[in-house]
């Protein structure tokens, strides 16, 4: 079974999930969702220790050769966020159970854990896979089940939010498909790694920029980088609270990868740079998004919405770090992939405990909360500090090499900004910390008991992880490190 | 000739579409919907592109139209007035996304070139060899079921989506049990429609079963076949009523059909898995390897039509009891 390794972790959540469409009882469609989403975490571990051991690892569906059959390609880049994805979603899974008690209507629980499968499955596929028409159909499975999961937030205005979503996600699919087409014209192929050998011959005809230039804006659309941002803090707001934070953690690093994988591993860098003035595209969009996100959180009071804003902001600092076009800012960005998923996603889940006690997370509502849900805020906390990037979490380590980055060019004023978004982000931390921890509780907080334990547990093992893997960089710095030598090494 | 008729369809696909943007009438934008999904298959057809043109013949001109009926249902005919004017910001972005287009076709190869890119690299061996490698007449089907047959896999877990989507934002489970109700169906005076759908729809059931195991040969197979299934089957309820539709199939059991499909297309490759083989590869059902593609694209066939019919049919059965309980509330 070993050989199989590299599709098992999307075939199993395939599956499951149709099976749990004839089990129905919603207890047991919990139980095996969690089972096969534990499965393809255990495969992620699998999959990532193969290839730090022996290289790139290639399975031929159907046992035709690429590029006439589909081929998956597990390498260092896809493999560390494989284990985000599967991971993350375990753990919100566990979480869950209790969380949309509150929030969903009970006869719709396993049609929730049915999208929350085929979502995942459809974000494994993206990462896996060599092909890149393979990559838009899983692009469709996730997009459509991350809409069903936004939809059934429990405030009407969730419709309209995963409406908003869906158009916004719908030009971007299309779009990406427009540039898959039209690179399929010029090459004849489909293979990204075929692809990538044939897109040099022809990479001077304007049909080629066409491709590119579509493909670029509608992966920018998926990830929400400023300007093309509007869909999510909406989404993120009244999506049920554990959907927000799986999405928060995965989907956008997802849609990054994308992004990643076909401008350095398709286009190629030289291409990507050349043909567009995409370097200071990306350092202006990027750092705008990081202040005008950051200071618009500011002035959130429905906390979900707030940490919405900061993920945009944050999605500024990847984009930078691509922006640098050197091989530290690429592994900071694919560092920050990994660090800035574990924070959102802690952060969420505390979120998601905080709604589950108080119905909503308003922030006007929450006077002196602290002292009734001591080990959610401190969560809560945690999760702020690594989200400024305080040293010993994990939000400091890829600052650090995002501002190496930038001092390796000798840009002060890009590195002296990123400090200065950071400064921003202590703004909207403290004004949680301020109100949660210093003001009195009021009548509506006072009855207020800690969460429960099924969500508090799996919001310390993410807090727990921001800390470890911030004092122990040794093994995301490794791999990134080893991810971005590879794809420069290659050029 | 063919050039004329070409900029005749393609001005028509526009004509369509604009008048798409500005009617209010939602009616007749279903209806122009269907008619573009009619002219496009057409223009698919004249590109040669049969199997293309008959899915979306049988989605976009069908189906599709039928949906967007049954929602109207639900929502009221006329689309309400908005007071901003956004055409100021999307007019001029349209049109950028439009020259950006036209600028992309200036490099492209000519239509239909022997030289060109895809003519020369991977199609050669669909083309040459399927015919010893896979053994059936259909090229197109040897591509989707076999070659690229993860990606179909794809598109039926996306169809199995939409249906879940569906269900878990629509699903009623306050319907009244059948025989407590009585069956209205709207249609009950026409008389001669009723008669003619009865003449009709064991025909369409027929043809949907064709369509379903001539793939192989020609246009067709299981996207086509579970449509075309599954509108015989919206016409009975259109005509008799959804009382009358969920005594013939239990929407509980169309639910599990649906997971059926997709099961029985996923266990395909697993049994391969099971046998040392890689996902989907079919070399393990039969010693004769042609035999063995046969069998594989059969099961597969099989497993989306079943799920392409069934989830079609639970959007209708959900859209329509949708409308039923808001007509109770009336």
């Amino acid at each position: 079974m070993l050989a199989h390794l590299p599709v098992l972790h999307v075939i199993i959540p395939m599956m499951a999930a149709p099976a749990c469409l004839i089990l129905r009882r919603r207890d047991l469609v919990w139980f095996v969702a969690l089972a096969a989403t534990l499965m393809s975490f255990a495969v992620s571990i699998g999959l990532l220790l193969q290839v730090l051991e022996s290289g790139p690892i290639s399975y031929e569906f159907g046992g035709w050769e690429a590029p006439w059959g589909i081929e998956y390609r597990i390498d260092l880049l896809n493999a560390p966020l494989l284990l985000l994805v599967s991971g993350i979603s375990a753990v919100a899974l566990f979480a869950a159970r209790k969380s949309i008690e509150a929030e969903i209507p009970k006869d719709r629980h396993a049609l929730f854990y049915i999208a929350w499968l085929l979502c995942m499955a459809g974000l494994l596929g993206i990462l896996a896979t060599g092909d890149a028409f393979n990559v838009f159909v899983f692009l469709e499975i996730s997009s459509l089940s991350a809409y069903t999961l936004i939809a059934l937030g429990k405030n009407r205005k969730a419709l309209w939010a995963s409406y908003q979503y869906l158009i916004a996600g719908t030009i971007g699919a299309t779009f990406i498909l427009i540039g898959i087409g039209l690179m399929y014209m010029m090459t004849g192929t489909l293979n990204m790694a075929d692809l990538s050998e044939r897109l040099p011959e022809v990479s001077s005809s304007r049909t080629v920029f066409t491709a590119f230039a579509f493909f670029i804006v509608g992966v920018c659309l998926k990830l929400a980088l400023f300007p093309l941002h509007v869909w999510l803090p909406n989404a993120y707001a009244y999506a049920p609270s554990v959907v927000t934070a799986f999405l928060a953690a995965t989907a956008t690093k997802v849609a990054v990868y994308i992004l990643i994988r076909f401008k350095y591993g398709i286009f190629g860098f030289d291409f990507a740079f050349s043909s567009l003035p995409l370097q200071s595209i990306f350092l202006t969009l990027g750092l705008a998004g990081i202040f005008v996100a950051s200071i618009a959180a500011i002035f959130q009071d429905n906390l979900k919405k707030l940490l919405a804003y900061s993920s945009v902001a944050q999605i500024g600092y990847l984009i930078v770090g691509l922006g640098l076009a050197n091989e530290t800012g690429l592994m900071a960005t694919l560092l920050h992939m990994l660090n800035h998923g574990l924070m959102k996603g802690a952060l969420f889940l505390a979120l998601a405990a905080i709604v589950y006690r108080l119905g909503e997370a308003k922030l006007s509502e929450m006077h002196g909360l602290a002292s009734r849900m001591p080990w959610t805020m401190a969560a809560f906390l945690i999760g702020g500090l690594s989200l400024i990037g305080v040293p010993l979490t994990v939000g400091f380590v890829s600052k650090w090499y995002l501002v190496t980055a930038a001092l390796e060019h000798d840009w002060w004023p890009v590195a002296g900004l990123i400090l200065l978004g950071s400064v921003v982000s202590v703004i909207y931390v403290w004004k949680v910390v301020e109100v949660v921890y210093f003001k009195a509780a009021n009548e509506r907080t006072a009855e207020v008991r800690e969460a429960p334990l099924s969500i508090l547990a799996p919001t310390w093992v993410l807090v727990a992880a921001n800390l470890y893997f911030g004092i122990n960089t040794e093994l995301t710095v490794g791999i990134t490190r080893m991810a971005a030598v590879s794809i420069f090494g290659g050029l | 000739m063919e050039l004329i008729i070409n900029m005749g369809l393609l001005s028509m696909l526009a004509m369509t579409a604009i008048a798409i943007v500005r009617i209010k009438d939602l009616f007749a934008v279903a209806m122009l919907a269907g008619i573009y999904g009619l002219i496009s298959a057409s223009f698919f057809v004249m590109m040669d592109a049969v199997d293309v043109a008959f899915t979306e013949a049988s989605v976009g001109a069908g189906i599709s139209t039928l949906l967007m009926l049954t929602t109207l249902a639900i929502t009221g005919r006329f689309e309400k007035a908005d007071k901003k004017s956004r055409t100021r910001f999307a007019l001029p972005l349209v049109l950028l996304t439009g020259a950006l287009l036209i600028y992309g076709t200036l490099d492209m190869p000519s239509f239909g070139a022997a030289d060109s890119p895809v003519q020369e690299h991977v199609a050669p061996r669909y083309l040459n060899d399927s015919a010893q490698e896979i053994g059936i007449p259909n090229v197109v089907t040897s591509v989707l079921a076999s070659y690229r047959a993860f990606d179909t896999f794809g598109e039926v877990i996306v169809i199995f989506t939409a249906g879940v989507g569906v269900l878990a934002l629509l699903m009623r489970t306050d319907l009244p049990p059948i025989s407590s109700v009585k069956n209205t169906a709207s249609m009950e005076e026409h008389m001669v429609l009723r008669i003619v759908a009865k003449m009709l729809i064991p025909l369409i059931l027929l043809f949907g079963l064709y369509v379903q195991f001539h793939g192989e040969y020609g246009p067709g197979g299981g996207f086509q076949a579970g449509v075309i299934f599954a509108s015989a089957f919206f016409l009975y309820a259109m005509l008799y009523g959804m009382n009358a539709a969920r005594k013939v199939i239990d929407s509980s059991l169309v639910q599990v059909l649906a997971a059926l499909g997709v099961l029985i297309y996923g266990t395909t490759g697993v049994v391969a898995m099971l046998s040392g083989k890689n996902f989907l590869d079919y070399s393990v059902f039969s010693e004769d390897p042609v035999h063995a593609q046969h069998l594989g694209i059969l099961f597969i066939e099989l497993g989306v039509g079943l799920t392409v019919a069934t989830v079609m049919i639970i959007i209708f059965f959900t859209f329509s009891g949708r409308s039923q309980v808001e007509g109770e509330r009336d």
